[in-house]
């Protein structure tokens, strides 16, 4: 491996999907109290292969094929976390976990206040959201704001290979129960991962690109989004700077606010449901901060409020899309629509 | 145990261990452990009265669940547990806290909420925690300490070989929540897995107000491991000496050979649900049941019989239990209340930026 890791250059441009790969492999290899659990991780090498070669390499106790029983498993980690070990756990989609949500919420968010600090619970759980792939209404789901909500838990959401890579680093090395949101349209994108322990602070956001006149706020697959629009309309003259949040819980108000008390205008990028989303708190959140710096109210993309219907016109209409939001960045900067 | 033969319903089944033939009181029982016993069931008898008192009084908040008629129950699971095992309760635990050597002082202080109770007054009665003495916390959702006591049982195989003298996981739970689905997955673990750990229903024939009859489809609940092929055992609640005995089987089996045990311990809850409920759904049939098969006058008396205590020494039982209560509860109302400038003291064990701190009415943000 050092052998390796002399030839390999300092960055390499590798997938989100290999990021996580790596990133699991070199912690399970850090830290013996490291170890996977879920469905269909080892044998299968995982529903989405983020897992792969890892149960070949390290064997069934480190990477430990688990039932289809969410609430067991997930439960199960929780124990383990308690004595000490650092279990991350694979949902295979975010929609499976609401079926252990009652571990989530009541149990691994709770036990260290609840038991006056005598406690930690150094557990990570990964899982897919995300609509766009024809998975219909169960299974396309976008429920970050529900750990979002909840005190004692730590989300974060990356939108690149870079950062999949260092806030994985650092949710396995946090002693907390930190919620990894992945996205199954991120999974195959490419991006620059610089090489050796990379490590993400959590609870900051990132300006992922400056400009002047408005400020998009978004995460995950927004993100990527997000600079596609950014990236169109600077061939117009509009400059347009993005807050990719990383972090959903604890929320980097600060630098949200910074961003548009300099640029006077806001628009929020969410791939969840309008109402009581991620962007009505960030709307709360620049209305509260910097009101006297807004130029105009502050406008939200988020996906229509409806169970995401299979069929691909109809899920095409109902997600949140570029041109949505360029339309809503010139509404907002009051500028001529595009001719169609 | 002539006097904890007592009266059953109607689908009284076979015990785990034979009844002892009369008049074998002491079974072999040095007496000073006899009454050891006897101190402790009075210790917590002693303890629930006063909580439900204190409660009346409004010294304790929320939800209260007293371990009155359970005595005998916690009084033997605690003597099999060792020093070194894990303990999960449900939200019925403060006996159990007492049992693992915790100080009525300090579970009184939780129950008053002070900084000096044993989770510093941040969980209440339903949530004793104490990470020396291994007790790994009450639960107040029903089922919700089951698959964290399987992950426990799960870490223990990264880290040591069976053998007698391995730790093991205890993990306590009601009649009710043999129902929950948390139950069943977490037995299929534990069973797939050979996990160090035994499953003990504390079964009080009520889930609330609802009977086992009323609830579960097979209401003999020792049985329900079967789909696992983890073995049940029902032992007799009320028989302290039987139920340590049938604990400590089942928890050598878990550390010797890694296989899980299901024990379902037989007994009856004195009271209501918890202290503010008076049980009006029972009738005086089943309450005059209870009554009679109270194990802490039965386990007295038995001991009286056999000549290990007289009247006058059970009574210094008894006296000496309650002034230590009350001394637990001078302790507890003495002791500072949290300061709500500790409020976020616990939210997060790695510190991180931009943790919320705001108070009710507080800005959101530091406007720049």
């Amino acid at each position: 491996m050092t052998t390796e890791m002399r030839t390999t250059p300092a960055i390499r441009t590798i997938t989100y999907r290999q990021a996580l790969n790596e990133t699991l492999r070199a912690e399970l290899l850090r830290d013996e109290n490291v170890f996977l659990i879920g469905e269909e991780i080892g044998v299968f090498e995982g529903s989405y292969k983020i897992t792969a070669g890892l149960l070949a390499e390290f064997g069934p106790q480190r990477v430990v094929d688990a039932p289809i029983a969410e609430e067991g498993f997930v439960g199960a980690a929780i124990g383990a976390a308690m004595v000490g070990m650092r279990p991350v756990v694979e949902i295979m989609t975010i929609n499976f976990s609401l079926i252990a949500i009652d571990q989530i919420v009541n149990h691994a968010a709770k036990m260290r206040s609840m038991y006056g600090g005598q406690v930690a619970v150094p557990m990570v759980i990964r899982m897919p959201g995300g609509g766009g792939q024809q998975l219909a209404a169960t299974h396309s789901q976008n429920l970050e704001v529900w750990y979002a909500h909840i005190p004692g838990l730590k989300v974060v959401a990356p939108s690149t290979p870079a950062d999949a890579k260092a806030l994985l680093t650092a949710a396995i090395r946090d002693d907390d129960p930190v919620i990894f949101l992945e996205n199954l349209s991120l999974y195959s994108a490419k991006g620059e991962v610089p090489d050796g322990e990379q490590v993400a602070e959590i609870g900051k956001a990132a300006i992922v690109r400056t400009g002047t006149d408005l400020s998009i706020v978004s995460y995950s697959r927004g993100t990527t989004t997000a600079l596609e629009v950014a990236r169109q309309l600077e061939a117009e003259g509009l400059s347009i700077e993005v807050v990719d949040l990383r972090s959903l819980r604890p929320l980097d108000r600060d630098t949200i606010c910074a961003s548009v008390r300099k640029t006077g205008h806001a628009v929020v990028f969410e791939d969840d449901w309008l109402s009581y989303g991620i962007g009505a708190e960030i709307s709360a959140t620049i209305g509260e901060g910097v009101f006297d710096f807004l130029d105009a109210p502050v406008r939200r993309v988020a996906a229509a409020e409806v169970p995401l219907p299979y069929a691909k016109s109809l899920e095409l209409a109902a997600l949140p899309s570029a041109a949505a939001l360029s339309r809503v960045v010139r509404e907002v900067l009051n500028v001529a629509p595009l001719d169609k | 145990m002539a006097t904890n033969t007592r009266p059953r319903t109607a689908d009284s089944v076979e015990q785990a261990e034979p009844q002892a033939a009369e008049p074998r009181e002491q079974r072999g029982e040095p007496a000073g452990q006899l009454r050891s016993y006897y101190e402790r069931m009075s210790l917590i008898r002693a303890f629930e009265l006063r909580s439900s008192e204190m409660y009346a009084r409004a010294k304790i908040g929320g939800y209260c669940h007293l371990n009155l008629g359970e005595e005998a129950t916690v009084v033997g699971l605690m003597e099999a547990l060792q020093a070194r095992d894990y303990l999960f309760v449900g939200y019925r635990d403060h006996g159990y806290a007492l049992m693992r050597g915790l100080s009525p002082e300090r579970v009184m202080a939780e129950l008053f909420g002070k900084t000096t109770g044993v989770s510093g007054g941040r969980g209440g009665s339903m949530h004793m925690y104490d990470t020396e003495t291994r007790l790994f916390g009450g639960y107040g959702i029903v089922g919700g300490q089951i698959p964290p006591a399987t992950g426990v049982a799960l870490a223990l195989t990264y880290r040591q070989k069976p053998g007698a003298e391995a730790e093991a996981v205890m993990c306590l739970l009601g009649d009710g929540t043999t129902n929950i689905g948390a139950f069943h997955e977490s037995l299929n673990l534990a069973g797939l897995w050979n996990l160090p750990i035994v499953f003990v229903v504390v079964n009080n024939k009520l889930g609330m107000g609802t009977t086992v009859e009323r609830s579960s489809a097979e209401p003999e609940l020792h049985k329900r491991g079967a789909s696992y092929r983890i073995p049940g055992v029902r032992v007799d609640g009320d028989d302290v000496i039987a139920v340590r005995d049938a604990a400590r089987a089942a928890l050598d089996q878990a550390r010797t050979l890694r296989r899980p045990v299901l024990l379902e311990v037989m007994c009856y809850r004195l009271r209501g649900h918890s202290v503010v409920d008076p049980a009006r759904y029972r009738s005086a049939d089943d309450t005059a049941v209870a009554q009679k098969a109270d194990p802490v006058p039965a386990f007295r008396a038995t001991l009286i019989a056999a000549g290990v205590l007289d009247e006058a020494a059970a009574d210094a039982i008894d006296a000496e239990a309650d002034a230590r209560v009350t001394a637990a509860v001078e302790f507890a109302e003495k002791s500072p209340d949290p300061s709500p400038d500790d409020l976020f003291a616990y939210v997060y064990a790695t510190p991180v930026a931009n943790a919320p701190s705001a108070l009710p009415g507080d800005p959101v943000t530091d406007a720049l």
